[in-house]
């Protein structure tokens, strides 16, 4: 455990230092988001004494350091709210987005990777990997924008971009800032269907790369149990074949499948910008992007401290699922 | 066993069933905007503040324009003129010094406090104390911290008299008080709101006059109030129903926060929004043939220009500058890439404001600037780059003057980059050449011909850092003169004239090419009536407009 904290202690400061020091040497003058192009060079320089830019590059790191140790991650000069606010704002909504799009993605890609494993080089099996190799390489901003024109604007099987109508957007109070788990909640079913038709299309197009990956490992991992000896035995003992493959086959592949799947949530909890950017989703990709561009380096430093926090948290949290599933690997 | 547990899945099973049901239940979503409440679809991400006092940028100036007013405000009519806002009649001392604005009676805030003198002199105290980005347009005037309750201040609850310290121009003076920065804050609500603050070296007062609160709050007295605002998300305005002028017929507007003009259109063509502000020429065309949708543009301040860094030594030479206005193809860029999103133009006052000259003497001419080269001592051409922002049209362009320069040798070699890091270099006198946009920071002409055809000192640590320094020009004595000139010459026609010449000058000696103006164009669903985008963004008003 205490070698634990000390291994994660010592990334996040590494996370910190390094993302600093690119955040300082990029060419934009942070002043410029503070005070726009137009002001006089006065209160270009106050602004530039009152934000501590005029300090050297190491006092800096070292003022913010001490800053964030209790707790006080600066406030965005963008928003001017500091940064840990801005981020309760805007994770939620990447939370959402990424926890639906992780479900699809598992839902639909298990299962297509156990039928590839099980019905090898058949028409299925070729099907389920060109699937997921265009889902894999298709350039998601293009996808996503094909995506509303088709769903949303020929078909209108779902709403366009954002994560709530106009219609509910004044009624609606959000209380987690998981839109969906709050309008189930207060029971504001008109507002949850509202909500869920908004989701949707940016968590399946999500789901869809989630689901490429997915279930190509699946397949992979389930070749590998399908090849082994025990299930050469189980056949013989007449098992029936769903039996082998989702009761035992599929169990094993679960431990190492487990962590894929993690690793997947991860990279989508980081936040896709692209798809935020296409659905209008006011999630932590669009927010760290927009701050990187406007060299707001507390609010990407404050980002990016969430997210390596969350990818050790998923780390840790798919060690222990490793050990509940595989009692070998237990201490 | 076995029995348990396909009942068990089974259960689980009808349950996800009924609930698919009941979510699918109405699939086809209605995609209609409330019949009351106008959504515009527009990038409003550059919003930072809605703070009269702080407030410069585009959207925000939309915002201020609906919700505040101001003593004065532009004809719409005839835009180089000036009429009432709160103000009923105005007049100037005979020293062209003070200015006595007589207020209109009956004049209301939202909250319902009445709207005195009083509040007039507090909001101009409050954005030359706070001293934030636009307070520059109050302070220009000889008004600072010290002497600001003074100089601005209310005679009697009906009267509040101005004092400057030359005799500018009225028309000047009058113009910048139209800006937002001028815009009349509720004294009363906004004082319960301040905060106390230590003064400090680069704070000397205890409050911070409201600005931590009216940074997200609302004090006008405008047609709407602001109701919210969501950062990069959303602004809602809603009718002010305290308004003591004509009510506007919607109850409610809405920004909704789109970055991509694709999108935007998508969103119109459902009906999810009423009006996209962000269409590119290739999405504004579609809009303008579909039957549902409507279209309308209007020329906004802006203008796009190229200039050359007279640091570096080829481009300082008089012969290169020259040559390089004869290296654009005009006509060609604004059939094409420009069509419908902007107006060749090659002056650098902006049609509408007064003294706009609209001659455009330059034209394509390769031959002609090759002999230019030539008489420079460059005829065999030479290399350059240049900034351009990654993004339409300007990196367009960019690549079709990269293209006409290199018929006469000039190698151009292309760097686009995100737009704030070409601003920092910019600012730093780094670029060779650069491709930019400048919009004024007021309505008059001495906000750009003083940032064209000024530089006092073209030392890197000026204090003064204009467009004309940003490159490094050595502004003639002469023609820094006739600016200043021009901005105390109180006939408007002779003002005009001032500035005709200045133009002149500016575009036959200057390092700038000045390219196209911009026009601001919206797509509109077709039920939208009284929709109509002004000169600027503060005068894109919303209380005319009804579905």
């Amino acid at each position: 455990m205490l070698r634990f904290a000390f291994v994660a202690a010592i990334t996040f400061l590494g996370l910190i230092a390094v993302t600093f020091f690119i955040g300082r040497v990029i060419p934009v003058d942070p002043v410029l988001a503070i005070v726009g192009d137009r002001a006089p060079q006065s209160v270009v320089e106050a602004a530039r004494r009152q934000y501590g830019f005029d300090l050297p590059l190491w006092e800096q790191f070292f003022l913010y350091v001490k800053k964030a140790l209790t707790g006080d991650f600066g406030t965005s000069v963008l928003s001017t709210y500091p940064v840990m606010q801005d981020i309760r704002r805007v994770f939620p909504a990447t939370l959402e987005l990424a926890t639906l799009g992780t479900l699809i993605g598992l839902v639909f890609g298990v299962p297509l990777g156990v039928l590839a494993a099980v019905k090898r080089g058949s028409l299925i099996d070729q099907a389920v990997r060109i699937i997921g190799l265009v889902g894999y390489s298709m350039p998601i901003f293009w996808l996503g924008l094909l995506a509303l024109l088709v769903f949303y604007a020929r078909l209108g099987w779902v709403e366009g971009p954002g994560r709530i109508g106009v219609a509910y957007e004044y009624t609606f109070t959000p209380i987690t800032g998981l839109f969906l788990l709050d309008a189930a909640i207060q029971g504001d079913w008109g507002a949850f269907r509202d909500i869920f038709f908004h989701i949707i299309l940016p968590a399946s197009l999500l789901g869809y790369f989630s689901m490429a990956y997915i279930s190509r490992m699946t397949r992979s991992f389930m070749l590998n149990e399908l090849g082994q000896e025990y299930v050469v035995a189980a056949r013989a003992k007449g098992l029936s074949e769903a039996r082998i493959v989702w009761g035992h086959a599929l169990r094993n592949a679960a431990v190492p499948l487990v962590t894929v799947i993690a690793l997947s949530y991860a990279t989508l909890l980081e936040g896709s910008v692209l798809t935020e950017t296409v659905f209008s989703w006011p999630g932590i990709g669009l927010y760290l992007t927009n701050s990187l561009q406007n060299a707001d380096m507390n609010a990407v430093l404050g980002a990016t401290i969430v997210i390596g926090g969350v990818f050790i948290g998923l780390n840790l949290i798919s060690d222990l699922l490793y050990g509940l599933l595989d009692p070998r690997t237990r201490p | 066993m076995m029995m348990g547990k396909t009942h068990g899945h089974f259960r689980l099973m009808l349950a996800g069933a009924a609930m698919s049901a009941l979510i699918f239940a109405s699939a086809t979503a209605s995609a209609e905007t409330p019949a009351d409440t106008l959504v515009q679809a527009w990038a409003i991400d550059d919003i930072i503040s809605l703070d009269p006092a702080e407030a410069f940028e585009l959207s925000t100036g939309e915002i201020t324009g609906n919700t505040y007013d101001m003593l004065v405000k532009l004809d719409i009519a005839d835009t180089t003129k000036v009429v009432g806002g709160l103000a009923d009649s105005w007049t100037v001392s005979d020293d062209g010094l003070t200015y006595t604005f007589k207020l209109k009676p009956n004049l209301t805030f939202a909250s319902g406090n009445p709207v005195t003198a009083e509040d007039v002199a507090w909001s101009f105290e409050r954005a030359v104390k706070l001293n934030k980005t636009p307070a520059f347009i109050i302070q220009q005037f000889g008004l600072t911290a010290d002497n600001v309750t003074e100089k601005a201040k209310a005679v009697d609850p009906t009267t509040f008299q101005f004092v400057v310290d030359k005799a500018y121009a009225p028309s000047f003076v009058l113009n910048c008080l139209t800006a937002t920065v001028a815009a009349v804050v509720d004294s009363k609500l906004v004082k319960e709101h301040a905060a106390t603050v230590t003064p400090s070296e680069e704070y000397k007062f205890d409050n911070d006059f409201g600005h931590g609160w009216l940074k997200t709050g609302f004090a006008g007295s405008g047609p709407f109030k602001t109701r919210e605002w969501r950062a990069n998300e959303a602004v809602v305005l809603e009718r002010n129903d305290n308004y003591y002028g004509e009510k506007p017929v919607l109850a409610r507007v809405v920004y909704r926060h789109v970055k991509e003009s694709a999108t935007q259109r998508l969103m119109l063509e459902k009906g999810d929004v009423d009006v996209a502000r962000n269409l590119q020429p290739g999405d504004f065309q579609a809009v303008g043939q579909n039957a549902d949708l409507a279209t309308t543009a209007t020329p906004k301040s802006t203008i796009f220009y190229f200039s050359l860094n007279q640091k570096n030594e080829n481009l300082a030479k008089p012969e290169v500058r020259e040559a390089f206005k004869y290296l654009v193809d005009y006509d060609t860029l604004g059939d094409t890439l420009l069509a419908g999103i902007g107006v060749v133009h090659q002056n650098f006052l902006p049609k509408g404001i007064l003294g706009a000259l609209e001659d455009k003497p330059y034209k394509l001419d390769v031959a002609k600037a090759k002999e230019l080269l030539a008489k420079a001592g460059l005829p065999e051409g030479f290399s350059v780059t240049m900034d351009t922002r990654s993004g339409q049209p300007e990196q367009g362009v960019a690549e079709a003057i990269q293209q006409s320069a290199a018929q006469a040798g000039i190698k151009i070699e292309l760097v686009p980059e995100d737009f704030k890091q070409l601003l920092t270099r910019y600012r730093a006198r780094q670029h060779d050449i650069a491709i930019l946009q400048w919009g004024v920071d007021y309505w008059d002409p001495n906000s750009n011909a003083e940032t064209f055809a000024v530089n006092p000192n073209n030392a890197d640590d000026s204090q003064l850092k204009t467009l004309a320094w940003r490159n490094a020009w050595d502004v003639p004595a002469e023609m820094q003169e006739q600016a200043k000139a021009a901005l105390l010459e109180r006939d408007a026609a002779k003002r005009a004239e001032m500035y005709g010449e200045l133009q002149k000058k500016v575009r036959e000696q200057g390092p700038f090419t000045m390219l196209w103006q911009q026009t601001e164009v919206a797509g509109l669903r077709k039920n939208v009536q009284g929709f109509k985008l002004g000169p600027t963004f503060d005068t894109n008003f919303l209380a005319p407009v009804s579905k």
